[in-house]
């Protein structure tokens, strides 16, 4: 669609301009992802240029455990189908659904979050704290990194349920939805890349 | 802007007017001569550059001024050969500073041939250790070489990062902790070469120099050896004696290292300081005042030494000093 | 008052913008001219202590490149973007306020480091960052930078990335989606398209450093090694992290001041700029290239001889692009009725002072040869032909034209080339000589320099050629303050210039447009070839436009950021989480305020 043409003057007019057809917040959100692309990928450089540099153990094979994270990395999967299911449900209007497809995908995202916990605790009993050797510093700061986008991504999802049952979300508003949807997808994506590059190739 | 490239052109042709123990324009070793090369190479094709391009632009600046009653200018877009000339010519012109560059990198790696001679330099805040490892022997500041020899130079830090320059001789580089960084350097005339640290390390950076000596192979072994000996015991009776006593009981013990009289690892081993032409990071000349003042008051002199102020009295001072100056 | 905490319009920012990075400005050149006082002499100088110099060289590199050069750009993104894409106000009017609250608050919690000494029970009144602009590793360690002075540099640098990062996705999305209807991308003035490209260096380039301030806070705050030798990190890796952050961050600079003259030229001229679409996609191909070649900072690191030569390679490749703009301003030129404004001699200073700065450039490139010039005064006279010769000049270009569109006011044409030929002569004086003190020796960083280098006299005329530039910068401020008190005489188009900002009254009306033109050319407001000039716009809006009114939200939001800094740097948990609470409260009620485009 080309928007340099009479309807685009009168979108104009109206005051909805958008050259090139898109959302800006939509765009906005979009530059952000690829600016966090950068942000992650500094540090997960940063995490591959320091393996098998740490001068002190725990080292990751001996304290990674692949089965436990594979749950969570599914979980985190099954999250973002959720997220997939809301946005459904709140673009055609039904917000019954919507409603629980978003407090699914919280909820989804808390477990992971719990899971996050959980292991970390478990790492730091077994001798992995931030300072212990490079292998700790890295994998602390990446993943403690990523956990902190999950929390706000999950504090953003409860706004936004809190929002539907006030009535205030709908398919008007949809594009909210839809950028919350990038975000988390986006946060899951990371996930896969760290989960990939941290636990499976050792 | 005439005068300052013909004064620039005097300096490139190896200088007049003054003396500059650091100017990178006296080279005097294989590695400062490629070096003087590739930059020359350079500095030419850059003259050139500079002289077709600011002429074109005075050329535009006269030739287009504005005159009144005159017609609207062509409004010309654009012209696809000139463009394409003036992408080539540039790219052309860096292929010819490009091919030596690969080559000079290559060729000054810092990989010295088998059986160069190998100094291990290790950078400290404020001054520099050298390592003869097969040698057995260590400099400190002054660092000693043959001429016509090649060097290995190893370079390493204990703290935070430095770089060893001594312009004539060749290119820096970076000591860094944990890692060991390479020059390798063969001297083609003895002589006196001053360097100093080239990255910003803390407070007294600018006070980390050095000196380096080229020497015939006969001054050199002689300096070997004279580094290899025990320090002579001071006479009895003698000022250095008394010297020796005081500093044996004062702070020096802690940070210094004499042989057979102290162990200290802080600062630098003074066993042959009587034999440096300089002190303190080759800041100041090695003489009696200046070890007089350095030794009452090293911060005042070089801010953040970690030599504190001493307190001694006067004959105590000149007793150390005398003591100092016997440790040849 | 209020209504300036609380504007979003981006013609008010961008005056804020002005006013907080001039003032910047003239503090970074404070710090330069006593840096230069101390280096007259040789031998301990002036008597500057040497912890005092390092802060000062500190603090001049920071506070040019993020306090004064990017945020003067900014001001004349903000200003000058809607108006030349024909657009009523940037995509987020409110996060652009956001950016600028930011920037000022980051801006004086860096700077409040000069004061801060007896808070940490220093014994000195300042504490400012004093280990380099680029706060190499590992001297920036809590071991070797015991005190809270680095703090203070890693966490000011952090809060201003955000600025930067903000600002960045602001502008691609005007420039991108807010055009005005038959603004085709080959249609943009060059000004704007080389601010689109700036902002998506900022965007990807920011996220790099602000990973290497973070590990490095970690470091210093908590103990990990990631650039501590004694625990296997390697000081290196923060080099490689800062200057693929650092070389980007240069063309950040140079960008919207090329973009500048690719403006002013053809204006006093009266030609077209010859070359539009060489001299765009060269500025692509730049910031593309930009990623390659950032290890051309660290020559005499070590990296081995392969790394070298590929950085070599790759850093001769980008003098391309740069020569081949040079060439079309030549072109733009040629030909022309060229009138001799004091904003078109900035603009010919520009040209004939960065072909200097890109020719030593181009002695960098070779990596053995810059083993000799690397450290020296004579990368400090590269980067002050290309920054000072450059980008500044391309600013005071931009000011001199663009002053009357924004205020509505000329300024002195008799002031401006005064101040003109005084920082030309000033400029060279001060750098022309480091070209050679460098070569003959002298290193960078330095408080003081011995006598027996033979560099005493070059230091002499650099610090002469200083004070001249900063003489030279009062003339250009009275110029500014006076026009405070003329009346808003300023035509439409002063200048007769070809771009949309030149058809809408100065200072332009709230709204911008009254009606959003429908542009056909490149240069709507000349006649070219193809095309009349575009019928001027009505004087009054056909329908009442509706104007948003102004939010507290993105200042409040703004404070959170320092508020945290503050905690952490004192290491009071509490006021961190006070700073987080501000950031969380600030960003929802901005969320949920009604506020309409």
């Amino acid at each position: 669609m080309r928007y340099d043409t009479q309807e685009h003057a009168a979108a104009v007019a109206h005051g909805h301009a958008s050259f090139m057809g898109l959302d800006n917040r939509k765009m906005a959100f979009w530059a952000f992802i690829g600016s966090e692309c950068l942000l992650f990928g500094s540090l997960i450089s940063t995490y591959l240029v320091y393996k098998g540099r740490s001068l002190t153990g725990p080292f990751p094979h001996e304290i990674l455990n692949i089965p436990f994270t594979s749950f969570s990395t599914f979980d985190l999967l099954m999250s973002s189908l959720a997220m997939v299911l809301a946005l459904a449900a709140v673009q055609r209007g039904d917000m019954k659904q919507g409603k629980i497809w978003l407090f699914v995908t919280a909820l989804l995202g808390l477990v992971f979050l719990g899971g996050q916990y959980w292991e970390f605790s478990h790492f730091v009993r077994e001798g992995l704290g931030l300072t212990t050797n490079l292998f700790g510093s890295t994998f602390f700061v990446l993943t403690g990194t990523h956990g902190a986008h999950v929390t706000v991504g999950v504090i953003w999802l409860l706004t936004l349920w809190v929002q539907a049952l006030r009535g205030k979300l709908g398919p008007a508003n949809a594009m909210t939805v839809e950028i919350t949807g990038l975000y988390w997808h986006f946060v899951d994506v990371v996930w896969i890349v760290i989960f990939t590059v941290v636990y499976l190739i050792q | 802007m005439r005068l300052a490239l013909a004064a620039l052109l005097l300096l490139v042709a190896g200088c007049v007017g003054g003396h500059h123990p650091q100017t990178i324009f006296a080279p005097r070793s294989d590695f400062s001569h490629e070096l003087d090369g590739l930059f020359k190479n350079i500095f030419w094709w850059a003259v050139v550059v500079f002289l077709l391009v600011e002429t074109l632009l005075l050329i535009a600046i006269a030739r287009f001024r504005a005159r009144p009653g005159a017609p609207e200018p062509k409004p010309i877009h654009g012209h696809t050969v000139l463009e394409i000339g003036w992408t080539l010519a540039p790219a052309l012109i860096l292929v010819f500073i490009a091919v030596p560059t690969m080559r000079t990198v290559f060729d000054t790696a810092g990989r010295a041939p088998e059986g160069a001679l190998r100094v291990q330099v290790i950078g400290h805040q404020w001054w520099w250790e050298y390592r003869y490892p097969t040698l057995s022997i260590s400099a400190y500041n002054e660092l000693h070489v043959p001429v016509g020899t090649p060097i290995q130079v190893e370079l390493t830090s204990g703290d935070v990062i430095h770089s060893f320059w001594v312009p004539a001789l060749g290119g820096k580089r970076d000591l860094i902790q944990g890692r060991t960084n390479r020059i390798a350097f063969k001297a083609d005339s003895t002589g006196e070469y001053w360097g100093q640290c080239a990255e910003f390390c803390g407070a007294s950076h600018a006070n980390m120099r050095l000196r380096v000596f080229v020497q015939t192979d006969s001054q050199f072994q002689r300096w070997v050896d004279g580094q290899r000996a025990s320090p002579a015991t001071p006479a009895k009776g003698s000022p250095a004696e008394a010297g020796q006593a005081v500093f044996k009981r004062s702070a020096c013990i802690g940070c210094h290292t004499i042989e057979g009289v102290a162990q200290g690892k802080v600062g630098p081993d003074l066993t042959h300081v009587a034999g440096r032409t300089t002190i303190a990071g080759a800041l100041f000349p090695n003489t009696t005042e200046s070890l007089h003042r350095w030794i009452m008051n090293a911060p005042s002199l070089k801010p953040g030494a970690l030599m504190p102020p001493q307190n001694l009295s006067p004959q105590d001072l000149d007793a150390i000093v005398a003591y100092l100056q016997s440790l040849k | 008052m209020k209504s300036w905490l609380t504007t979003t319009d981006h013609k008010r920012i961008g005056l804020l913008y002005f006013w907080t990075a001039f003032g910047f400005f003239l503090i970074g050149g404070l710090e330069a001219l006593i840096i230069r006082a101390q280096l007259i002499k040789p031998d301990g100088g002036l008597g500057v202590s040497a912890e005092t110099f390092n802060q000062l060289f500190t603090m001049h590199g920071t506070t040019m490149v993020f306090l004064a050069l990017m945020p003067l750009s900014a001001a004349f993104f903000n200003f000058i973007i809607p108006l030349q894409i024909g657009a009523r106000d940037v995509a987020f009017p409110r996060l652009n306020a956001f950016s600028y609250w930011v920037f000022l608050l980051g801006g004086l919690f860096l700077n409040a480091s000069f004061l801060a000494g007896p808070l940490f029970g220093a014994d000195r009144l300042s504490v400012a960052p004093d280990a380099g602009w680029f706060g190499y590793a590992n001297l920036t360690s809590r071991q070797f930078s015991p005190g809270p002075n680095v703090d203070f540099w890693l966490l000011g640098l952090q809060i201003l990335g955000i600025a930067s990062l903000a600002a960045g996705f602001n502008f691609i999305v005007t420039i991108l989606n807010m055009r005005a209807p038959g603004m085709r991308m080959l249609r943009l003035p060059v000004f704007t398209w080389m601010t689109l490209v700036t902002q998506f260096l900022i965007i990807t380039a920011f996220p790099v450093i602000t990973v290497a301030l973070v590990l490095l806070m970690f470091d210093r705050f908590f103990g990990t090694h990631f650039f501590v030798p004694q625990g296997g990190g390697d000081p290196i890796l923060w080099q490689h992290l800062f200057w693929m952050f650092g070389h980007p961050e240069v063309y950040i600079l140079i960008l919207p001041a090329m973009g500048v003259i690719s403006e002013v030229l053809p204006t006093f001229s009266r030609k077209p700029l010859f070359g539009y679409t060489v001299v765009v996609y060269s500025g692509v191909v730049i910031a593309f290239l930009g990623w390659s070649v950032w290890s051309h900072h660290m020559f005499s690191s070590g990296l081995g001889p392969i790394a070298d030569s590929v950085f070599a390679g790759t850093t001769m490749l980008i003098a391309i692009p740069t020569g081949v703009k040079i060439f079309n301003w030549i072109g733009t030129l040629w030909g022309g009725q060229i009138r001799f404004t004091t904003s078109m001699l900035f603009a010919l200073g520009f040209i004939a002072m960065f072909i200097i700065g890109g020719l030593s450039g181009v002695s960098h490139a070779s990596a053995p040869a810059d083993l000799q010039q690397t450290d020296t005064y004579y990368v400090v006279a590269h980067i002050h032909y290309v920054l000072f010769g450059g980008t500044i000049l391309g600013l005071f270009a931009g000011m001199y034209y663009w002053w009357p569109k924004m205020t509505g006011r000329m300024l002195s044409e008799t002031l401006g080339k005064l101040h003109f030929w005084l920082t030309i002569i000033g400029m060279n004086l001060a750098f022309f000589p480091m070209h050679f003190s460098g070569l003959l020796g002298m290193p960078r960083r330095i408080y003081t320099y011995s006598s027996e280098l033979g560099v005493s006299r070059f230091n002499e005329l650099s610090t002469i050629g200083a004070f001249i530039i900063g003489i030279a910068t009062l003339v250009f401020f009275w110029n500014l303050l006076r026009t405070r008190w003329q009346p808003i005489t300023a035509p439409n188009n002063p200048w007769g210039g070809s771009t949309l900002e030149w058809a809408i009254p100065s200072p332009p009306p709230v709204y911008n447009f009254t009606v959003i033109p429908t542009v056909a050319s490149r240069m709507p407001l000349w006649r070219t070839e193809r095309h009349a000039p575009m019928t001027p716009l009505p004087e009054q809006p056909p329908a009442p436009i509706h104007v948003p009114g102004g939010s507290w939200w993105p200042m409040i939001t703004a404070t959170g950021l320092p508020i945290m800094a503050i905690g952490a740097i004192s290491r009071t948990l509490p006021i961190v989480f006070v700073g987080v609470a501000v950031l969380v409260v600030g960003i929802y009620r901005w969320a949920f305020e009604p506020f309409e485009m």
